[in-house]
């Protein structure tokens, strides 16, 4: 049995600058995987092939061993990959109960069954006192929150957080930490990009880290704090300890 | 059958419905006392671009696709109906839904290869494949070219909808016209077509990502909006009696087309609306009180309204009512 999601020897590039080499790791079923690194890593880019936003060069993504990659993102959220954005986005024009039926409607059809569907994300979210206000007039945690009811509207097999946790103050980041444990309690598969390591090194049962597009290594939370790879890419040479 | 939720949103789509419903009962009783002819054409043209302009809403407003190509989905609805009218007697009660179907047709065409660009290079593309349309029909003689066709007149009757004298008849059926648009616009807005269509307005990436297909949204969006439009232009041409591309198809008509939505609202179900019953009135009162010395001088007047509107209330007049409730709201709270 293949598991849920397979990066397969996937490379991307744009105008000639490597975001992504060769990279291949799996995603099991109701895990969390950590994907680290520092800026500039590639992270985001491999998100966005994932998602189907962009069509790797090289390689492929296989979502339980069907190939999801190059069919663009719509065709993936109907397979079942959800997706957060970095820099929050939202339709400003509609209410936060509106914005979850955009998603909401995409499993049900019928407004009514989408306005359900959209209220039960909601409460499951703890934004359902916000339902009613415009999506922009939400404070910034809240917003990531939203982020999170969309993506879970559309009923996905495996949700891609995109640094939720960044620039939260450490209580937000605890109340967001707990929403991500939740929705792993459900059954979804995550993946979360996230830069500050000791905040997503407790929440994942593996991480991969990635390095100037390259996979630097994998391993459980304990390995990867230990790896003088990675010390040396987060800190320098100095800090290396010496082989 | 399961019961409907009652939150925000069933709330108020029940209190616009009833809205929608008083005001069609006021304004099917509004011509009766009036026997002035100025006065009923008046009305008469206002629910006319409020139907017009609705129809330009879906795809302008909601979709958020601004075309200013419009015209030409009007003209193309005018001239099949009149051709279907003139050549294989068909009846304009049947042909103005031919028209529509042309109009949206042709929406269809357009859309396919102007959906590729975004933001103002679709404005542009609209504008210029509108401009191209006009010229055709002007050098196409077998419709008659640039001195157009007239619609012969068959004597009084619904089903050719000819009136020589009588306007009521004419304020029903644009009414009709006005009321059937806002109704599709308010099915489309509780549906889920409706909510895919402003997540493509608002951001196109979030919208991919939740599985909503932006170029069918745009083009479903287009051809209901070039439908309606169409059918718009079948009626006019039957109320005017003469159609020529100068009349029917300019770019000027184009932007006549959109002002009412984007005075009043851009996007809301009462924009147009509320757009055309200032701007229409505007429009007539300063061609008559200035007559001849001062053509053009109407469109000064809704430039600046325009420019008064974009820069103190960009959302457009129908917001101002929200401003006020909403601060009615606050107060109780």
């Amino acid at each position: 049995m293949p598991a849920l999601l397979e990066i397969d020897h996937l490379s991307k590039a744009f105008g000639g600058v490597a975001a992504n080499v060769d990279i291949s790791f799996d995603v099991e079923q109701g895990e969390i995987l950590g994907l680290l690194g520092p800026n500039g890593a590639g992270k985001t880019s491999l998100f966005n092939s994932i998602s189907g936003e962009v069509t790797p060069d090289e390689g492929e993504i296989r979502l339980d061993g069907r190939r999801i990659s190059g069919l663009g993102p719509v065709a993936c959220a109907e397979a079942g990959i959800a997706r957060t954005f970095q820099v929050v986005r939202s339709f400003d024009s509609m209410t936060v109960l509106e914005n979850v039926m955009v998603g909401a409607f995409s499993r049900h059809p019928g407004t009514h069954a989408a306005m359900r569907a959209a209220t039960d994300v909601l409460t499951f979210c703890n934004l359902l006192e916000r339902a009613d206000r415009p999506a922009h007039a939400l404070s910034p945690p809240e917003k990531r929150r939203l982020e999170v009811a969309r993506a879970l509207a559309i009923e996905p097999r495996i949700i891609l957080l995109d640094e939720m946790l960044t620039g939260l103050t450490p209580t937000e980041a605890q109340e967001g930490v707990a929403l991500v444990r939740k929705v792993q309690a459900r059954g979804i598969t995550i993946l979360m990009v996230e830069h500050v390591m000791e905040v997503v090194l407790p929440l994942v049962s593996r991480a991969v880290v990635l390095d100037l597009g390259k996979v630097l290594t994998i391993g459980t939370p304990e390995e990867i704090v230990h790896d003088p790879e990675v010390i040396r890419a987060y800190l320098g040479e100095k800090y290396a300890p010496a082989a | 059958m399961e019961a409907i939720p009652d939150n925000a949103i069933t709330r108020r789509r029940r209190n616009e419905l009833r809205c929608a419903l008083a005001v069609l009962v006021v304004l099917a009783i509004l011509p009766l006392p009036i026997s002035d002819v100025y006065t009923q054409n008046l009305i008469i043209l206002t629910l006319f671009y409020a139907g017009l302009s609705q129809a330009w809403n879906i795809l302008g407003g909601t979709c958020g696709q601004i075309s200013l190509g419009h015209a030409f989905y009007f003209g193309v609805g005018a001239y099949t109906s009149t051709m279907l009218f003139t050549h294989l007697g068909i009846p304009p009660t049947l042909g103005m839904f031919a028209g529509g179907a042309m109009g949206g047709l042709m929406a269809l065409l357009i859309g396919w290869p102007c959906f590729r660009l975004s933001g103002h290079y679709y404005v542009i593309a609209t504008f210029v494949v509108g401009e191209i349309g006009s010229l055709l029909f002007l050098n196409w003689d077998w419709i008659g070219g640039a001195s157009g066709l007239y619609i012969p007149f068959h004597g009084e009757s619904w089903i050719n909808l000819q009136f020589r004298t009588a306007k009521l008849p004419w304020h029903y059926l644009f009414l009709t016209f006005a009321a059937a648009t806002w109704l599709v616009a308010w099915l489309i807005d509780g549906s889920r077509w409706g909510f895919a269509w402003r997540a493509v307005r608002d951001d196109v990436v979030a919208a991919r990502s939740l599985g909503v297909s932006v170029f069918r949204s745009k083009m479903a969006a287009a051809v209901i909006s070039g439908f309606f439009t169409g059918l718009g232009g079948a009626l006019y041409g039957q109320f005017v009696g003469y159609i020529d591309p100068d009349s029917m198809m300019t770019g000027s008509l184009s932007v006549l087309i959109s002002l009412p939505a984007v005075l009043g609202g851009v996007g809301t179900l009462w924009g147009p609306v509320v757009g055309a019953a200032i701007l229409i009135p505007v429009r007539e009162l300063s061609s008559t009180f200035l007559g001849g010395s001062g053509r053009g001088v109407d469109l000064m007047l809704y430039g600046a309204m325009i420019v008064l509107v974009a820069l103190a209330r960009p959302q457009g007049l129908v917001s101002l009512l929200a401003l006020v409730r909403g601060g009615r709201n606050a107060r109780t709270a």
